[in-house]
C-alpha cells in the first residue's frame, strides 16, 4: 500500500499553510529523516521529514500552493516493488479528518463582520480625564472620527502591529523594542518580523529568558527618558515581571508627585491559544486593569491593532497591551494613515442593535459579531460595544448603549470571578438600574484551570453559541 | 545594543580588578579641604538622620523609616568621585542618597513628614522620592527593584551615548534577589555602564548574612565576567578609590563592575526594630573604634585643624537640618486634591 504523506500541523494555531517548496522530485527515493518540503507556518518556515522510507510516487501539492490544510495529502510514497499505477485516486477534494475542526478555535463559516455603519458617539475634548475617571465621574470619550480614515489596506493583525511599531519608531528614536526572540529570529509569533532588518540590533534586542530583570530594566531605560516596547512572549510569562509592571511602572509618577513617570508599553499574547494548556492559556485583563497608574488595552481587529498599539506608544504613560495569538493572522482592512491613532479610553460600536447590549474585548468582539448575526436570523436586533481600551474604561458608551437597549450581555474569555463582566455589572448597578429590564448575563470561561483536552477546551472557553445563549435569556426569548 | 559576537570577551576580562591611577583625593594624602568636605557631607546625613529618628518619635513621621546612620561613609565616598551626568538609584534606606546626590534636606524632610513641601508633594514618602534634576531615580520600597531599574538607566546611558555610569545601590539582603542575577547576566552581555553597590550592612533586617547568603556577595559576578571587590566601607578613602577605579573601568566601555562595602548600621533595620539579633557589644565596638566621621575628625585635628574650626562645621550642619525639621514641621499637609492628581500624564 502506497503511503499518504500529510501536510503537517507544525505550531499549536497552525490550520493551515503554504507548501512553499519541495526538496524532493517524483520518482527520487527517501529516507526517514530526510527532508522532503518546505511548509511555511502561520509562524514560520519549517522543515518537513520524511518519516517513511520509500520513493516519491506522486506529489499531489504543488510547491507554492497556499493555505493547504493540515492532515490533506501532500504527496504519496511507494514502497519496494511499487509503482505509480499502485496510487488510487488522492485529488484534493478526497476526504481527510481534520481533528482541528472539532476544537475550541475552528473558524467560523463566515467572518464576523463590524458594521460600518454603526452609529459612534461624537466624543468629547475633556480637562482633567483621567482625575474624573478616578473620581468615578460617567466622561464621554474623546472625540475620533475613524470613519474618515477612508484608505485601508488589507492585513493581519500580525503586520498591523509591526507596521504600529515600525512606523513609531521612525517617528522617535528613543522607542526600542526588547524581548525574547525578537530579533535574530523575528519574534516567537513573527510579530517583529523585519524589524531587526531596518533597525539593528541597539532597538530591536533580544534578551534571556529573564522576564522580571528585562522588564525591570526597561522600566529604569524609561525613567532615564527612553520609550521601551516590552515583549512577553506571552502574559503568562509576564506574571515574572508584575512586581515592575504594578510597583515600579505603575506607581513612579504617583509617589514622585508627577515629576517622574514611566512611558513604556508591555505588549504580548494574553489568553487562550489552542492546546496549550492551563499555564499557557490565561486572561490577564482583569489583573492589570485592576491597577491605577496603567492603561490596559485589548485589540480584536487589524484597524485595532494599529492604532491602538500607536496610541500606545505615543502614551506617556505605561501601557499594558494585550494581544491574542487566535487573531494573529486574521485579516482586515487596516488604515494606512500614519496619524491613524485610537484614542485610548474609547470603544467602538461595531453594530448597532436596539434589543440587547454585548460588550466584548478582544477575541470576544469576533465572537460576539457572529452571535450577533445569529441572533439577527432569530429576530433580536444586537448592539456590539468593542471595548477597545479595558482601562480607562469607555463606561460612557457602555452606559448610553445600555439605557438605550435596557438589556446587556458582558463577554470575556477570562473567569468570571472579579472579571471585567464583574466591573461592568457593578457600572451598571452604580448607573443604569432603572434601565435594566433583566438581569445581566456574563459569558465567561469556565471557572477551571484551562484543560487540554480539544473537547474539555471547548466547553471551558466561551463561544458565540453561549452568548447567543445569554442574549435570548435576557431577551427573555429562550 | 545586542552583541553580534556572544562568546564576546568576558573569559579575559575575568574577575580581575582594573588597574587604574588613584586620583588627587587618594588616601594617601588628602587635603584639608578634601577632609573638610567629607567631614561636612557625612555628618549632613548624620544630623539629618538623627533628626528624622527624632521626629519619628514625636510622631511626625509615620509607617517606615530606615536610617543610614553607620553607613555615612558608603554613599558620601562614592558620590565624591561621580560624575555630573551620572545617576543614582536605590532601596529603601534612602535619605542618604539624596542628600548625596545634592538634593535639598529640607524638600527631603518635609517628604518624610509627608507634606506639600517634600520632593513628592507628601505622596510619596520615606521610602519614595525622586530628582530627574539630580539623577535620583528613588526610593524603591521592593527589596531587589534597584538593580534592575539601575540596569536600566545604564541602559539608557549607553543608548543615548551619554557618558553616564549608573550607580545602583542594594543591600545585602537584596543581593540573594532573583533579579540581581538576572541584571547582572544582562549588564555584562551587553556592556552595560553600571555600577552595582551592594552595601553590606551584615543584616537583612534581622538575618545575618551568615545565616542568609552562600558564598562570596562580591565574588557573584565571577560567572558573568564581572569584577568585583570587597571594600572597607567604614573608611571613606577606600570607599572613594575603590568606586573611583570601579567607574573609570566602568565608563571606558568596559561593562559593569561590582563593588560589595561593609559597613555597619547603628540603628535597627527600621525605626521599629529592636534589634535583639545583634549583641550591644558589637555595636558599641563598631560605634567606638570604627565610625566613619569620627576618623576623619581626628585626621582634621591630626593636620593641625583647631577644634573651634571644626565645631564651626557642626555648627553649619545643625543650622541646615534645624531649617529642614522646621520647614518639614510648618509646610501644610498637601491639599485634598492632590489625591487625584499623578495617577497618570493626562494625555
Amino acid at each position: 500500500m502506497p503511503t499518504n504523506i500529510l501536510m503537517p500541523a507544525l505550531s499549536p494555531t497552525m490550520t493551515e499553510g503554504t507548501l512553499a517548496k519541495w526538496l524532493k522530485n517524483e520518482g527520487d527515493s527517501v529516507e526517514s529523516g530526510d527532508v522532503i518540503a518546505e511548509i511555511e507556518t502561520d509562524k514560520a518556515t519549517m522543515e518537513v521529514e520524511a518519516v517513511d522510507e520509500g520513493t516519491i510516487g506522486k506529489i499531489v501539492i504543488a510547491e507554492g500552493t497556499e493555505n493547504v490544510a493540515v492532515n490533506e495529502i501532500i504527496a504519496v510514497l511507494l514502497e519496494e516493488g511499487e509503482s505509480a499505477d499502485d496510487i488510487g485516486d488522492v485529488s484534493k477534494d478526497a476526504p481527510v479528518s481534520t481533528p482541528k475542526a472539532d476544537s475550541a478555535d475552528s473558524e467560523p463559516d463566515v467572518k464576523p463582520q463590524s458594521d460600518a455603519s454603526a452609529e459612534q458617539h461624537d466624543g468629547k475634548e475633556i480637562e482633567n480625564r483621567d482625575i474624573l475617571y478616578a473620581q468615578g465621574v460617567v466622561i464621554e470619550p474623546p472625540p475620533f472620527d475613524e470613519a474618515s480614515f477612508t484608505e485601508t489596506k488589507e492585513m493581519t493583525v500580525r503586520v498591523a502591529l509591526r507596521d504600529a511599531m515600525a512606523e513609531e519608531m521612525r517617528r522617535d528614536d528613543t522607542v526600542y523594542l526588547m524581548g525574547e526572540e525578537v530579533a535574530e529570529y523575528n519574534g516567537a509569533y513573527k510579530v517583529s518580523e523585519g524589524l531587526l532588518d531596518e533597525f539593528g540590533a541597539k532597538r530591536i534586542i533580544d534578551t534571556p529568558i529573564t522576564e522580571h530583570g528585562f522588564a525591570g530594566m526597561a522600566v529604569g531605560s524609561a525613567m532615564n527618558g527612553l520609550k521601551p516596547i516590552v515583549e512577553f512572549m506571552t502574559w503568562n510569562f509576564g506574571m515574572q515581571a508584575i512586581d515592575h509592571v504594578l510597583n515600579s511602572a505603575g506607581k513612579t509618577l504617583y509617589m514622585a508627585g508627577g515629576q517622574l513617570g514611566c512611558s513604556m508599553v508591555f505588549r504580548g499574547p494574553n489568553g487562550a491559544a489552542s492546546r496549550v494548556g492551563a499555564q499557557h492559556s490565561q486572561c490577564y485583563a482583569s489583573w492589570y486593569a485592576h491597577v491605577p497608574g496603567l492603561k490596559v488595552v485589548a485589540p480584536w481587529s487589524g484597524a485595532d491593532a494599529k492604532g491602538l498599539m500607536k496610541a500606545a506608544i505615543r502614551d506617556p504613560n505605561p501601557v499594558v497591551f494585550l494581544e491574542n495569538e487566535m487573531l494573529y493572522g486574521a485579516t482586515h482592512e487596516v488604515p494606512t494613515d500614519e496619524d491613524f491613532v485610537i484614542p485610548l479610553g474609547r470603544a467602538k460600536i461595531e453594530r448597532s442593535g436596539s434589543d440587547v447590549t454585548i460588550v466584548a474585548f478582544s477575541i470576544m468582539v469576533g465572537k460576539a459579531l457572529e452571535a450577533a448575526a445569529k441572533l439577527a436570523e432569530e429576530g433580536i436586533d444586537a448592539e456590539v460595544i468593542n471595548l477597545r481600551t479595558i482601562r480607562p474604561l469607555d463606561r460612557y458608551t457602555i452606559l448610553e448603549s445600555v439605557k438605550k437597549t435596557n438589556r446587556i450581555v458582558t463577554c470575556e474569555e477570562g473567569w468570571a470571578f472579579s472579571g471585567i463582566g464583574a466591573e461592568i455589572a457593578a457600572l451598571i448597578g452604580e448607573h443604569a438600574f432603572d434601565y435594566l429590564d433583566a438581569p445581566l448575563a456574563r459569558v465567561t470561561a469556565a471557572d477551571v484551570p484551562l484543560p487540554y483536552a480539544a473537547n474539555l477546551e471547548a466547553l471551558a472557553l466561551p463561544q458565540a453559541e453561549h452568548i447567543v445563549k445569554a442574549a435570548k435569556k435576557v431577551c427573555y426569548a429562550d | 545594543m545586542a552583541k553580534s559576537n556572544t562568546s564576546k570577551k568576558s573569559n579575559d576580562k575575568g574577575v580581575k580588578k582594573p588597574n587604574v591611577k588613584s586620583g588627587s583625593n587618594s588616601k594617601a594624602d588628602p587635603s584639608v579641604e578634601d577632609l573638610q568636605k567629607l567631614y561636612r557631607d557625612m555628618l549632613l546625613i548624620r544630623r539629618f538622620e538623627e533628626k528624622a529618628g527624632q521626629l519619628y518619635g514625636m510622631g511626625l513621621i509615620g509607617g517606615f523609616c530606615h536610617l543610614y546612620i553607620g553607613q555615612e561613609a558608603v554613599v558620601t565616598g562614592i558620590s565624591s568621585v561621580q560624575e555630573p551626568q551620572d545617576t543614582v538609584v536605590t532601596s529603601y534606606r534612602d535619605h542618604a542618597h539624596m542628600l548625596a546626590c545634592d538634593m535639598d534636606p529640607k524638600g527631603i524632610m518635609a517628604e518624610l513628614t509627608g507634606r506639600e513641601g517634600g520632593y513628592s508633594r507628601g505622596k510619596g514618602g520615606s521610602m519614595h522620592m525622586f530628582s530627574k534634576e539630580k539623577g535620583f531615580f528613588g526610593g524603591h520600597g521592593i527589596v531587589g527593584a534597584s538593580t534592575a531599574i539601575g540596569t536600566g538607566l545604564g541602559f539608557a546611558h549607553k543608548y543615548k551615548g551619554d557618558n553616564g555610569v549608573a550607580v545602583a545601590y542594594m543591600g545585602d539582603g537584596a543581593s540573594n534577589q532573583g533579579q540581581v542575577a538576572e541584571c547582572y547576566n544582562m549588564a555584562a552581555l551587553w556592556d552595560l555602564p553600571v555600577l552595582f553597590v551592594i552595601e553590606n550592612n551584615q543584616y537583612g533586617m534581622g538575618t545575618s548574612v551568615k545565616r542568609s547568603s552562600a558564598g562570596t556577595l562580591y565574588r557573584r559576578g565571577e560567572g558573568y565576567g564581572i569584577p568585583g571587590e570587597q571594600v572597607d566601607g567604614m573608611d571613606v578613602f577606600s570607599v572613594q578609590d575603590a568606586a573611583r577605579q570601579a567607574l573609570d573601568y566602568i565608563r571606558t566601555g568596559n561593562g559593569p563592575y561590582i563593588l560589595e562595602v561593609l559597613t555597619y548600621r547603628y540603628r535597627g533595620h527600621s525605626m521599629s526594630d529592636p534589634a535583639k539579633y545583634r549583641s550591644k557589644d558589637e555595636v558599641k565596638t563598631m560605634k567606638d573604634d570604627r565610625d566613619p566621621i569620627t576618623a576623619i575628625k581626628d585626621m582634621l585635628q591630626g593636620k593641625g585643624v583647631e577644634e573651634a574650626e571644626i565645631k564651626e562645621i557642626d555648627k553649619e550642619i545643625k543650622a541646615i537640618i534645624a531649617e529642614a525639621a522646621e520647614f518639614a514641621q510648618e509646610s501644610p499637609e498637601p491639599h485634598e486634591d492632590e489625591l487625584w492628581t499623578d495617577v497618570l500624564v493626562e494625555v
